[in-house]
């Protein structure tokens, strides 16, 4: 009897509790994935296709089912610990099939040279080039990621990529230039 | 009135935690009066000497200017203009040398002078209370006045945030060693900088300040004295010696007790600060109309004939300054931006004095002595003793150096006022300053990237949209033609015409009828075959 009773009183629970979370599946529904947006959040937003997907929100897709967190050239080693620390997996180093890591680079065409195809336009996946058919195109320098996308499709050859310079106000100081310290000079020159 | 500000009104001074007491040296420079400088026969002018952007350069290559004449004008973003500081010609305009420890360049304005030094005229004003509050902020605006204590904050802007004051601080602290540019201005020019502080006070609508001088400076404080009793809402404090006393948040530590919380500003606490300089600047501007053409700049150092401090023009180059102060340079000698604490080995000595510059030091290497090799850290704790922050100093060393920068701001490295104290106690020679200016600028870069991902994610979102959009509507372009061509053949055929269709229709009939055919031939030619 007590048997039948422990079976009954789960049984009821059981049914309960299937209920609340049925109700709280429905109720409380998200409509995205946040892990998505979490590992999106990580990455660099080049949207440069390296790593073998149309963007990077395709990859941060990708990376929540299950591919491989190494595929990113662009964000580097501290973008694969971001996100072996969000994933719980071990970090790796970056796959060198997708690419090596480099300098920020931002894409300039050469304007004499350009003759005006769209081409590029149509490459850009940030929409950061200007310009109309038959007219100069020019790239907007601080909108560029520096995905590359734009340079192979140009049929003359006009875009470089050149590393982004230097100014005082993004310059990292140089451990090199340093220290000014007073010794006590009075003792020193006695 | 509460106990604490009856404390201040008692000129109780407060302490604060740290701190250290290198040799003050500024015996070297501070025993003649302020000097002026033989015009240059060039200036460079670097259009961003403040903390802000640059405003918009006004001049052309080829243009004859006046000294007090804008070369850039009031930019947006708090832009500060800057002057030409003689009259001559503008010879170029382009990337040169600037006062930076980079030793990058920046947009520089050269000028040529003609000798004559005329300037333009300058518009003195009488009686500054009958204008209004704002006309007096654009006033020091458009004289370029930034914070003349070293970090270059725009005047004008940190008088305009409205918030209730209980006290202006007037900084003569000058608490680095070597550097006596405040001390002297102090002693020569105490009637003009009580003036600036009174104009202030009428800025800011704040009821009194507080004079803070360092007890190094007994004839600074004398000529105050002289001089407090017709100023009542003016008080001297006398701080003691003590390196970072003239730190903003130390200062006002030691003389209100109050501490500026972590990242935030002194106004949070109801106290603004100036320096002595700035405000001999404001009474310059108001009173006189004139821009900020020039500064009390100290040149010390054992490699100086005539160490002392000097009127320069801003845009002087570095290598004039020093030429006419009797230079006499040792193999591998460094100049130095500042004070030996916080200041920057010069690259090069093109670089112009700007509104920031207040010493430039030419040190033997007996005085100073080159930076040693960096010693493993044994962990003393002696960085910890001395940091007038609070921080660990040894801690943020590792944390940078491991490159942990959630590390770091959970540790409060930006409330580091790089001060150089831990450094200067450091007995492994560890340069912890910059390891701390590295980890900061990589946390500003960080940020940075992060806001330009957060603008590309935008980008590439609203391009994706607009593709499917424009695809969308390509589909549905196709659907509606394709629906107004049958319309076009219904209404055809219902008046009578041919119906194309069933000329179609007729066509397949006479492909399946003549495939019929074949087949047929086909079948007798195989019956036929079979039958032989």
């Amino acid at each position: 009897m007590t048997v039948v009773t422990a079976l009954i009183v789960l049984g009821v629970l059981a049914l309960i509790f299937g209920l609340i979370l049925g109700f709280a599946a429905v109720r409380f529904r998200v409509e995205s994935d946040p892990i998505v947006d979490q590992i999106d959040a990580i990455l660099p937003q080049t949207q440069c296709g390296q790593c073998g997907y149309p963007g990077c929100r395709p990859y941060a897709e990708a990376i929540a089912n299950g591919d491989e967190i190494n595929k990113c050239p662009p964000g580097g080693q501290s973008t694969i610990n971001a996100l072996a620390d969000l994933m719980g997996v071990e970090a790796k180093p970056l796959d060198s099939a997708h690419g090596e890591e480099d300098v920020k680079k931002v894409a300039v065409i050469r304007e004499d040279e350009c003759i005006g195809c769209t081409k590029c336009i149509q490459a850009c996946p940030v929409d950061a080039i200007l310009g109309a058919a038959k007219q100069m195109h020019t790239v907007i320098a601080h909108e560029c990621t520096g995905c590359d996308l734009c340079v192979e499709p140009c049929p003359v050859d006009c875009i470089d990529m050149v590393p982004v310079p230097v100014r005082p106000d993004n310059w990292q100081w140089d451990l090199k230039q340093i220290p000014v310290r007073v010794v006590d000079a009075v003792e020193s020159s006695n | 009135m509460s106990a604490a500000t009856k404390a201040i009104e008692a000129g109780h001074i407060w302490t604060f935690p740290g701190g250290i007491h290198p040799p003050e040296r500024k015996e070297i420079s501070n025993q003649t009066p302020i000097a002026p400088l033989p015009l240059a026969q060039q200036y460079t002018i670097p259009v961003k000497q403040h903390s802000g952007a640059p405003g918009e350069v006004l001049v052309q290559v080829g243009d004859k200017v006046k000294a007090g004449q804008a070369l850039t004008q009031v930019g947006a973003n708090n832009g500060l203009p800057v002057h030409a500081p003689t009259s001559g010609t503008v010879t170029a305009i382009g990337p040169g040398m600037i006062a930076h420890p980079s030793g990058l360049t920046d947009t520089v304005i050269t000028i040529e002078a003609d000798g004559n030094d005329e300037h333009v005229a300058f518009e003195p004003l009488a009686n500054y209370t009958e204008i209004s509050r704002a006309e007096l902020l654009e006033r020091i605006k458009t004289a370029g006045i930034a914070g003349l204590g070293g970090a270059g904050f725009p005047t004008a802007q940190k008088l305009a945030l409205q918030r209730p004051l209980d006290y202006l601080i007037i900084n003569g602290v000058e608490c680095e060693p070597y550097i006596s540019a405040d001390d002297r201005l102090m002693r020569e020019h105490a009637q003009t900088i009580i003036d600036g502080t009174e104009i202030l006070l009428h800025i800011a609508g704040c009821e009194k300040a507080l004079i803070a001088i360092e007890a190094n400076k007994p004839e600074a404080i004398a000529a105050f004295e002289a001089l407090l009793d017709k100023h009542p809402q003016l008080s001297l404090r006398v701080v003691p010696v003590k390196y970072p006393s003239g730190g903003e948040k130390q200062l006002i530590q030691l003389l209100t007790g109050r501490q500026v919380p972590s990242r935030g500003l002194p106004i949070d606490v109801g106290l603004v600060m100036q320096n002595v300089g700035t405000a001999y600047a404001v009474a310059q501007a108001t009173l006189q109309g004139k821009p900020l053409l020039e500064r009390v700049v100290t040149v010390t150092g054992e490699n100086v004939a005539k160490p002392g401090n000097y009127w320069v023009r801003i845009g002087t180059p570095v290598a004039y300054l020093l030429e006419q102060c009797g230079f006499k340079p040792e193999p591998e000698q460094r100049v130095i931006m500042g004070g030996p604490m916080m200041g920057f080995t010069l690259a090069d000595l093109s670089v112009p004095v700007v509104k920031i510059t207040n010493c430039i030091l030419v040190p033997s290497s007996q005085e100073l002595a080159p930076a040693q090799d960096e010693m493993a850290c044994i962990r003393c704790g002696a960085c910890a003793d001395v940091c007038p922050a609070q921080l660990l100093p040894q801690q943020l060393q590792w944390l940078a150096k491991a490159k942990d920068y959630d590390g770091l701001e959970q540790q409060n490295l930006f409330d580091c006022i790089e001060c150089g104290a831990c450094a200067y106690v450091c007995p492994s020679e560890i340069p912890l300053v910059h390891y701390y200016r590295k980890a900061k600028a990589e946390v500003r870069n960080i940020a940075r990237e992060k806001a330009k991902a957060e603008v590309a994610r935008e980008r590439f979102e609203a391009r994706q949209e607009r593709l499917e959009r424009e695809k969308q509507e390509r589909l549905e372009r196709h659907r509606k033609a394709a629906e107004a061509r049958k319309k076009a053949q219904a209404e055809a055929v219902a008046q009578g015409g041919d119906n194309p269709q069933d000329a179609v229709q007729a066509a397949i009939a006479r492909a399946k009828a003549r495939k019929a055919a074949q087949a047929a031939a086909a079948e007798q030619q195989n019956k036929d075959g079979d039958d032989a």
